[in-house]
């Protein structure tokens, strides 16, 4: 365990359960230590920021945390429950769901595709999909799905490229269906790898507009950016990581202040 | 002029249906290939018999290689999984079907005693043994890497033709009672499907009705000069093509669902699958057992109307045709697969027979020289032909040379075959283009939409700028 500087919280008697607690999680790729006993609890509804210098490790806590490259120690309790080495597509069913630094929409298929795909209570049974009767129940769901879509691409303004192949979106528009996409599945907390990178001014902003509408719904974000000024301004709490370690975590004032935030980041950029 | 237009108008929306266009576009393909046949076998001076049973033997085999392709295409096409065990599933899907339909206590002394079972339950045995060997695949390969299946299926249809061949389970006695696979020299498909045909034709199941019918059907075929076992045949394979179109409406339905845009999605990106949530192993496992027991399915279809079947068709050959078929037609499209099928056989793999015959019986083809060195010597003489007799002695050489060209140039010219650039909507629902060009009620963007433009791209560059 670092010795990472926690804020004092005022309302630590009130704190309600965190959504996401993760302890001591710690990930070695051949000799670098890419996750180094990472602390930290996320309390729902809200957006914290997860900032640091390239190759900080936070990626690999996304990974890590979604097992989709499995922890080589600590635990990770998300909603109650021991989440820990549980299969990834487990952890997404619970409602955490991770999109990519790199937006892996699923370029052969269209936007609507996407969307459609996510929906978790949805009956993928083969012998549904073939039998005369029970088909038409699945058209039914699936009936109701393209509704939720459709709303959720008109909340994301991309609804006019539901018919493109997601192949063919731009950056910034794959960075928005891979939310929207996200939403579909239901989640109660999405984990956002970079959502702001190579999305231009005016996107982003209706971005951060969307984002924070959602935490005002009690969705709970974790916000992988390196547009310090963004996070600061648009977060009630910052972590900080640096080769591999939590370096600092608390509300934006008090992280802008930390000597070795400040060291990390060469000087001046925090303070920005 | 608007008539004109009208007849324009009217093609262009039937092509935009894409299920009428793709029926057409199977039986014109059958049309042209089956027009193509009766020249040849005309100018071959076939009779009627001999026409109809071309004719009837080419539409067998497509009807078989595509129900292979098909489930391959549900492997390969839609769930990216790389199955090169195909020739292994069949055989087990066939080996299985005989051996439960093999009687206990068989005729003569060389036959192989079996469970003596009735055809039907042997073919459902057949269908679930090719199944499993899947499931048995399927558990430890498929949480591997994908090149691992590859490997994996391999080694099992080697394992497999082997075992089939060895001695050892040539006959073997489990609980008292004695079954086996007849080793090298095969084994008697008892459980024969196309059984079930001739038994209507000369028995009528012992049901007035029936004998009368079947008599009444094969009466007017003997008024044009049509064998009852041509009859037979040709309505087996009737029966065959039936089960196709049974098979391609499954696989069709099972693409076009949540099932379906599963295995779409992990066909692309398994791990960005998982992280939304999708167990991509069940799925996988799923798309992998359903495929293999068709696979069998197919075999004993094919097979079964042979009476015998032996290990040595089971070879890697069997694969790479299934295979080919795919690739022709384009993976992911099972109406590409049919058509992959329908030229693979009358063109590769029956063409050159055919196109020999036609050779043989217009020009005078000499004996064929023993080497090849002597046949390209005689060119030297301005004689072609020793050359042509050399090449039509080793035919089953020629339709391998004829197949690598055809995938060269298939890849280096259309890699994605002749379908595979249509994409199959991954839904129950027709979500491909908006509504108001379906014109169907399928939910389309809201009504009471904000903006009524939505949906038809007008603000294509809003959201960038
Ligand atoms: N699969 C892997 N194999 C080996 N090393 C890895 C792997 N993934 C990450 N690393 C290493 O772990 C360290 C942390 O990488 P990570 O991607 O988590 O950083 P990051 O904070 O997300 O950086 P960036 O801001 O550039 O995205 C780096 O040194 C990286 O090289
Ligand atoms: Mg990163």
């Amino acid at each position: 365990m670092s010795e990472t500087e926690t804020a004092p919280t005022e309302q630590e008697e009130t704190a309600p359960e965190p959504i996401l607690s993760v302890t001591d999680l710690r990930k070695e790729f051949s000799g670098i230590t890419a996750v180094d006993s990472v602390t930290f609890d996320i309390e729902p509804s809200g957006m914290t920021g997860l900032i640091g210098p390239n190759g900080a490790g936070k990626s690999t806590t996304f990974n890590c945390i979604t097992n989709l490259v499995s922890p080589d120690g600590g635990t990770v309790v998300f909603d109650g429950e021991d989440v820990t080495g549980m299969p990834t597509y487990r952890i997404a069913r619970k409602g955490l769901i991770r999109t990519f630094q790199i937006a892996r929409e699923l370029r052969e298929m269209t936007v609507l595709e996407n969307m459609m795909l996510t929906a978790n209570e949805q009956n993928e049974s083969p012998f549904h999909a073939v039998s005369p009767g029970l088909r038409d129940n699945v058209r039914r769901q699936e009936e109701r799905l393209l509704e939720t879509a459709w709303e959720l691409l008109e909340f994301f303004d991309i609804d006019h490229l539901a018919y493109s192949y997601a192949g063919t979106l731009s950056g910034g528009q794959r960075k928005l269906l891979e939310l929207a996409r996200a939403l579909m599945a239901d989640p109660e907390m999405l984990m956002l790898d970079e959502p702001f990178a190579g999305v231009n001014p005016t996107l982003e902003e209706r971005l951060l507009d969307r984002l924070h509408a959602l935490t005002q719904e009690g969705y709970t974000f974790l916000v992988v950016e390196h547009d310090i000024k963004l996070i600061m301004s648009n977060c009630e709490r910052v972590l900080v990581m640096h080769q591999g370690e939590l370096l600092a975590d608390g509300p934006p004032e008090f992280v802008r202040e930390d000597e070795r935030v400040i060291e990390a980041y060469l000087g001046g950029e925090v303070s920005g | 002029m608007s008539r004109a237009g009208n007849v324009v108008e009217s093609v262009r929306a039937r092509l935009a249906d894409s299920d009428y266009s793709d029926r057409s576009l199977i039986v014109g393909t059958m049309l042209a290939i089956y027009v193509l046949y009766l020249l040849v076998g005309f100018s071959l001076g076939f009779d009627v018999n001999g026409q109809v049973n071309a004719l009837q033997r080419i539409t067998f085999l497509t009807a078989v290689f595509a129900m292979a392709g098909l489930a391959l295409n549900l492997h390969w096409g839609y769930t990216g999984l790389f199955n090169v065990g195909i020739a292994g599933f069949m055989a087990v899907g066939v080996y299985a079907m005989g051996m439960a339909t093999a009687p206990q206590n068989p005729e003569t002394t060389t036959a192989v005693p079996g469970l003596g079972l009735p055809i039907p339950v042997g073919i459902l045995i057949g269908i679930l043994a090719a199944a499993l060997a899947g499931l048995i695949v399927a558990l430890p390969a498929l949480r591997l890497r994908a090149d691992y299946l590859a490997i994996v299926t391999l080694g099992l249809s080697e394992i497999v033709r082997l075992s089939f061949s060895s001695n050892t389970l040539g006959e073997f006695t489990i609980a008292g009672t004695t079954m086996g696979t007849g080793g090298n020299s095969g084994i008697n498909l008892v459980g024969d499907p196309s059984k079930i045909v001739r038994q209507f034709y000369e028995t009528g199941f012992g049901i007035g009705p029936l004998s009368d019918l079947s008599g009444a059907i094969l009466d007017s075929f003997a008024s044009v000069g049509i064998e009852q076992i041509v009859v037979i045949n040709l309505s087996y394979t009737v029966v065959v093509v039936g089960i196709l179109g049974f098979v391609y409406v499954l696989v069709q339905r099972l693409g076009n669902s949540p099932f379906g845009r599963s295995l779409k999605a992990i066909k692309e990106d398994e791990e960005t699958t998982q992280s939304l949530g999708k167990n991509t192993q069940l799925l996988k496992a799923k798309s992998f057992v359903i495929g293999c027991g068709l696979l069998g399915l197919a075999a004993i279809l094919w097979q079964g109307s042979r009476g015998l079947t032996t290990p040595d068709t089971y070879m890697i050959e069997l694969t790479v045709f299934i295979w080919v078929v795919v690739i022709i037609g384009g993976a992911g499209s099972n109406t590409g697969t049919v058509l992959g099928a329908a030229l693979f056989v009358s063109i590769l793999d029956e063409g050159p027979r055919f196109f020999r015959d036609i050779v043989n019986a217009t020009f005078d083809i000499p004996r064929a020289p023993t080497s090849i060195v002597e046949a390209v010597g005689s060119i030297g003489e301005g004689d072609l032909m020793p050359l042509l007799a050399y090449v039509f002695g080793e035919l089953a050489a020629l339709q391998f040379v004829l197949l690598g060209v055809v995938l060269i140039l298939i890849i280096k010219r259309r890699p994605e075959g002749l379908m595979g650039h249509r994409k199959e909507p991954a839904s129950t629902l027709d979500i491909s283009r908006p509504a108001t060009e379906r014109g169907d009620g399928a939910p389309g963007p809201p009504a009471g939409s904000s903006d009524p433009e939505a949906g038809t791209g007008e603000k294509e560059d809003a959201t960038d700028e």
